[in-house]
């Protein structure tokens, strides 16, 4: 079984770009990773690719060959939906296909353009992620999900919303030196507090922005990589993803999310280690209470004390275990196809020493990657190491 | 969304069934509850599953108070959802007849079909019981 490595990276700056098609985002963030990498756009033996709402903001299907033309590579191509976690899905198949000795390179991404849409018409799409007949026609929206969830837990566990408005703190402080973070602006904890109120408890600075954005990654196998004397000192060395009911209603658990903590334990067996060696984390925080549910499935902070991680400051830059030092979709953005791959990228840099944060985790040598669709009905998760530290 | 005229079997049914004051879950013979349109039993896999009508009133288990809705509920907001069990299934629902500030965890509710404001469509709602 091949190992997996992390040739190199590309992601567009994230933010406000209407006017831009994703065909043109996707080109745009494979050029760099091309150039990172080393790797010739001939040796592609595939590209994964995600994407969850084309079909609303571009009136496009059949994303898989558009993209390859665009990335100017010949090689069939996939599109991969699985909502928010459409890329994180692709990386794991190209994982398997690297792995079992299909292909030796894999050029993996995702793009979504989503500003074009407006407020209303983004919120409409993202709440195609839930259950149509059930959930979205009672007039649930995505924040209202997990608006939801932030109640369910304060019930459940306690905490408060000031609690939260600690995780959206240190992800804006996080992303101020990430040339690519949609905001680079510091927050204090009454911006939060004091924000118009989206989904009660949360309001807009508990929530990711509306993004557009793209995000390459070309994987190749570890013999490819001694071949091509290639600089790729991180492997992704363990892969796992869960399921769960679609609908919030219908699982067992209103304030945690199994399919994520599923997924972790599968990627931490698979890659050999346990919650406790994870050094540094990027995680899906789409909503600040959606950090505290996935470090608490991670296993990173034991169920119900996930929330007062931010707040005494297990999880800042300076903290233990650092969550979201690229800034998460918090603060970097959130182009909902481009996400789980532009973790991959984030944290692959943090742990090679090459990303502006990289000084907080200058002893690290293992990473997790989270990424989940919908209210985690889907979730993957990966185990990125470094090798030569 | 889809034609106007054209109705979602199983789900529109379901609303009239509601309506009338006999909405229903399905159980197969473990015990597990869904909701339709449903042919196996996403729990166990079971085809035979029976009708079986949901208790008068259920109890909110989460809430929020949305002002930021979707193009559908524009005429709506704010609105509240809840997440309320009935017996052996959960529904997601707008709470109706409800002052924002008294919606909460544990308030007891009946189901209420009402309809949107900005679509005049259907809507699973909870009322006050
Ligand atoms: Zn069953």
């Amino acid at each position: 079984m091949s190992d997996v490595r992390v040739a190199g990276s590309g992601l567009t700056a994230f933010g406000h770009s209407p006017e831009r098609t994703s065909r043109d985002l996707f080109a745009e963030a494979t050029v760099t990773a091309f150039e990172e990498s080393g790797v010739p756009r001939g040796d592609v033996d595939a590209l994964l690719y995600g994407n969850f709402m084309g079909e609303l903001s571009e009136h496009q299907g059949h994303h898989g060959p558009l993209m390859a033309e665009a990335a100017g590579i010949q090689a069939p191509a996939t599109r991969y939906e699985s909502a928010c976690a459409s890329s994180g899905a692709a990386v794991r198949d190209a994982v398997f296909r690297i792995r079992n000795g299909e292909d030796d390179v894999v050029l993996v991404g995702g793009a979504e353009r989503m500003t074009n849409l407006g407020t209303a018409g983004a919120t409409e799409a993202l709440a195609i992620a839930a259950d149509d007949l059930w959930e979205v026609r009672a007039g649930m929206t995505f924040p209202g999900a997990y608006a939801l969830m932030a109640q369910a837990y304060f019930d459940e566990y306690g905490g408060e919303h000031e609690d939260l408005a600690h995780v959206a703190m240190k992800n804006h402080e996080n992303a101020l030196t990430n040339e690519k973070a949609q905001y680079q602006s510091a927050i204090e904890i009454e911006d939060v507090l004091e924000a118009p109120p989206v989904s009660e408890p949360l309001g807009l600075y508990d929530s990711c922005p509306i993004s557009d954005g793209a995000a390459a990654t070309v994987l190749v196998s570890e013999e490819y990589a001694e071949e091509h004397d290639l600089d790729a000192p991180v492997s992704i060395s363990g892969t796992g993803q869960g399921g769960d009911r679609m609908a919030l209603h219908d699982r067992e658990y209103l304030a945690r999310s199994p399919a994520a903590r599923e997924a972790g334990e599968e990627a931490y067996t698979d890659a050999g280690i346990d919650a406790a060696d994870v050094d540094v984390a990027e995680v899906h925080d789409c909503f600040t209470i959606a950090e505290v549910l996935a470090i608490e499935a991670l296993d990173l902070e034991p169920i119900g004390e996930g929330i007062s991680a931010a707040r005494d400051e297990r999880t800042t830059a300076d903290g233990e275990t650092p969550i979201n030092l690229s800034g998460g979709l918090k603060a970097k953005g959130h182009p909902v196809g481009a996400t789980g791959v532009s973790q991959i990228a984030e944290l692959a840099d943090l742990l090679a020493g090459d990303h502006p944060n990289s000084e907080f985790v200058d002893d690290a040598t293992t990473g997790v990657a989270h990424n989940a669709g919908g209210t985690v009905a889907s979730a993957t998760v990966h185990v990125l190491e470094v090798s030569d530290r | 969304m889809s034609d106007d005229d054209v109705q979602d079997a199983g789900f529109d049914e379901w609303l009239d069934a509601a309506e009338e004051g006999k909405a229903y879950c399905l159980e197969c013979p473990e015990g597990h509850a869904s909701l339709p349109p449903r042919r196996v039993c996403p729990d166990c896999g079971a085809t035979d599953l029976e009708e079986t009508v949901l208790p008068d009133s259920g109890e909110i288990e989460t809430f929020t108070v949305t002002h930021v809705p979707t193009p559908a509920f524009e005429e709506d907001a704010p609105y509240a959802t809840a997440v309320a069990a009935f017996g052996p299934v959960r529904l997601t629902g707008q709470v109706v007849g409800a002052d924002l500030e008294t919606v909460e965890t544990g308030l007891e509710v009946e189901l209420e079909i009402t309809v949107s404001e900005t679509t005049g469509e259907r809507v699973l709602g909870f009322s006050p019981a």
